[in-house]
């Protein structure tokens, strides 16, 4: 079962053909490529027994992403626990809710370590010894951490306003890292012209068909961890929007290879209300991003021009779903409540996610009395600056029992005397 | 050089000839390959041809138009 089903890279617009290369554009119409397969080889094949007889990572699947034979980079990614919430669901008056939850992703604790490691181990097929990336955090992170692991030489490119426990979540790695003076655009346009002059693999620009396909990992084991079923409604953090388009494929993909049955998934796309341009066009019924300059503190969904928003609005608006964004407050409020129930800190793309969730049950676009699945992914480590400020203080005694019986009566806490 | 960019336009640009002023005004060959155009907004893939510095001088042009978006095509690399 090593032989590579992929197909080759079709144009998403004009559906012009490509061979598998390190390149991301349709030459003929600008349109983004995107792998496909070839599904029917893997007919009777690629089973549940083959698949649960396997090691507990992301490449459990690695038939349905497009790598040859056994990953190069990244052999342990994934895999992450798929949790049913029934604190967050009561506090939500929800009856089943689960949280798919990537903060715990090996080896950076965010769901890129599954886009990073297909797309690093496509770069090391092609035949690169460098990669590279342009990110504001997560990305940073996971390209270097798992390059390095893999003996590949990195450069990473960043805001120069990054937080400080982003700068060091990546440059601890040693990796080259480099701030970009200016706005975000800037920075863009900088990046775009160095993967288009050096020969280096940029992940999300010439091996960006490969590196999305790992996103579909996520998909797949929530499929597995349901007991080989498609959530019935799927809410999901919108940047680009490529990973709201990949669940949609993954489970798409199972049920063409008939390892889950068509129960209808409805997916819902959560943004940050300081730049929800994919959002927006759901709400307003049109199919065209209008670009917006983000301004919000969900730093890794802060992509004013998102590259996939016109698919992500597309899967939305076929499956049933809807969108919704949140207010910075809101997405605070929703980070502490998820960790107040469920006992897991995650990044201010988690507090969009589940912010977003709550208004959605408010309004009744998503019904209370069906199963949910949030996906969470990334962790509260990396962006403590959100909360800082709004969690308890340590409250400060003497190391004294006295002192400390004076507090927890009154706490109203009881002692054994 | 060759350069591909996807440029967009607000509702107040998109009746207005924006391609053709940039043709009359540099001496550029620009080459729409895909375009979207609706009442409120407008989307062109455009490839433009030309000298490396004529090239940069249009683009720059473009950049400075009010309601036009000019985006690598490359376009959203930065990511979280």
């Amino acid at each position: 079962m090593s032989k590579s089903i992929v197909r080759a890279l079709k144009c998403r617009e004009c559906g012009q053909e490509y061979p598998i290369e390190p390149t991301h554009v349709c030459e003929f119409c600008f349109g983004p490529l995107e792998v496909v397969y070839d599904y029917e080889k893997l007919e009777g094949k690629f089973t549940r027994e083959l698949i649960e007889s396997r090691p507990q990572n992301m490449w459990r699947y690695k038939e349905l992403l497009p790598i040859d034979g056994e990953p190069k980079v990244g052999a342990n990614n994934g895999f992450t626990p798929l949790i049913r919430a029934d604190r967050l669901a009561k506090a939500l008056g929800v009856k089943e809710l689960y949280i798919k939850n990537d903060s715990v992703c090996y080896p950076t604790l965010s769901f890129k370590d599954r886009v990073v490691a297909v797309a690093l181990s496509k770069a090391v097929e092609f035949g690169f010894t460098t990669v590279a990336c342009a990110s504001t955090g997560n990305l940073a992170g996971s390209v270097a951490a798992n390059a390095t692991a893999a003996g590949l030489e990195s450069y990473v490119f960043i805001p120069e306003d990054l937080e400080q426990g982003k700068v060091l979540g990546a440059a601890v790695f040693g990796t080259n890292i480099i701030a970009i003076k200016g706005q975000y655009d800037d920075v863009n346009r900088l990046c775009s012209e160095v993967a288009g002059k050096y020969g280096w693999a940029f992940v999300n620009v010439n091996v960006r068909p490969f590196y999305a396909e790992g996103s579909k990992s996520m998909g797949y084991e929530i499929m597995e961890q349901l007991g080989w079923k498609a959530p019935k409604h799927v809410v999901v953090p919108m940047a680009s929007g490529s990973l709201c388009t990949k669940i949609d494929k993954s489970i798409k993909e199972f049920i063409k290879l008939g390892l889950i049955e068509d129960t209808g998934t409805a997916v819902y796309g959560a943004q940050a209300t300081g730049c929800s341009p994919i959002s927006k066009s759901v709400k307003d019924g049109t199919d065209m991003i209008h670009p917006v300059k983000a301004d919000t503190i969900a730093k890794s969904l802060a992509i004013g021009n998102p590259a996939d928003g016109f698919y992500a609005n597309r899967v939305i608006k076929e499956s049933g779903g809807w969108c919704e964004d949140v207010t910075d407050e809101e997405v605070i409020d929703a980070m502490k409540l998820l960790a107040e129930t469920e006992g897991i800190f995650a990044e201010t793309a988690g507090g969009v996610t589940l912010g977003c969730t709550i208004k959605l049950l408010e309004s009744g676009k998503l019904p209370k009395d069906e199963p949910i699945v949030i996906c969470i992914t990334g962790n509260g480590l990396k962006t403590q600056e959100a909360v800082i400020n709004e969690v308890a203080k340590p409250r400060l005694i003497g190391a004294s029992l006295k002192e400390f019986d004076v507090l927890a009566e009154a706490d109203g806490v009881k002692s054994n005397d | 050089m060759k350069l591909r960019v996807y440029l967009n336009f607000d509702k107040e640009k998109v009746t207005e000839p924006v391609i053709w002023k940039l043709a009359k005004k540099f001496d550029v060959i620009t080459n729409i390959r895909t375009a979207e155009v609706k009442e409120d907004m407008g989307l062109v893939g455009l490839e433009i041809e030309g000298k490396t510095e004529v090239v940069e001088a249009a683009v720059k042009w473009l950049e400075a138009q009010d309601g036009v978006h000019v985006e690598p095509i490359e376009q959203s690399i930065v990511e979280g």
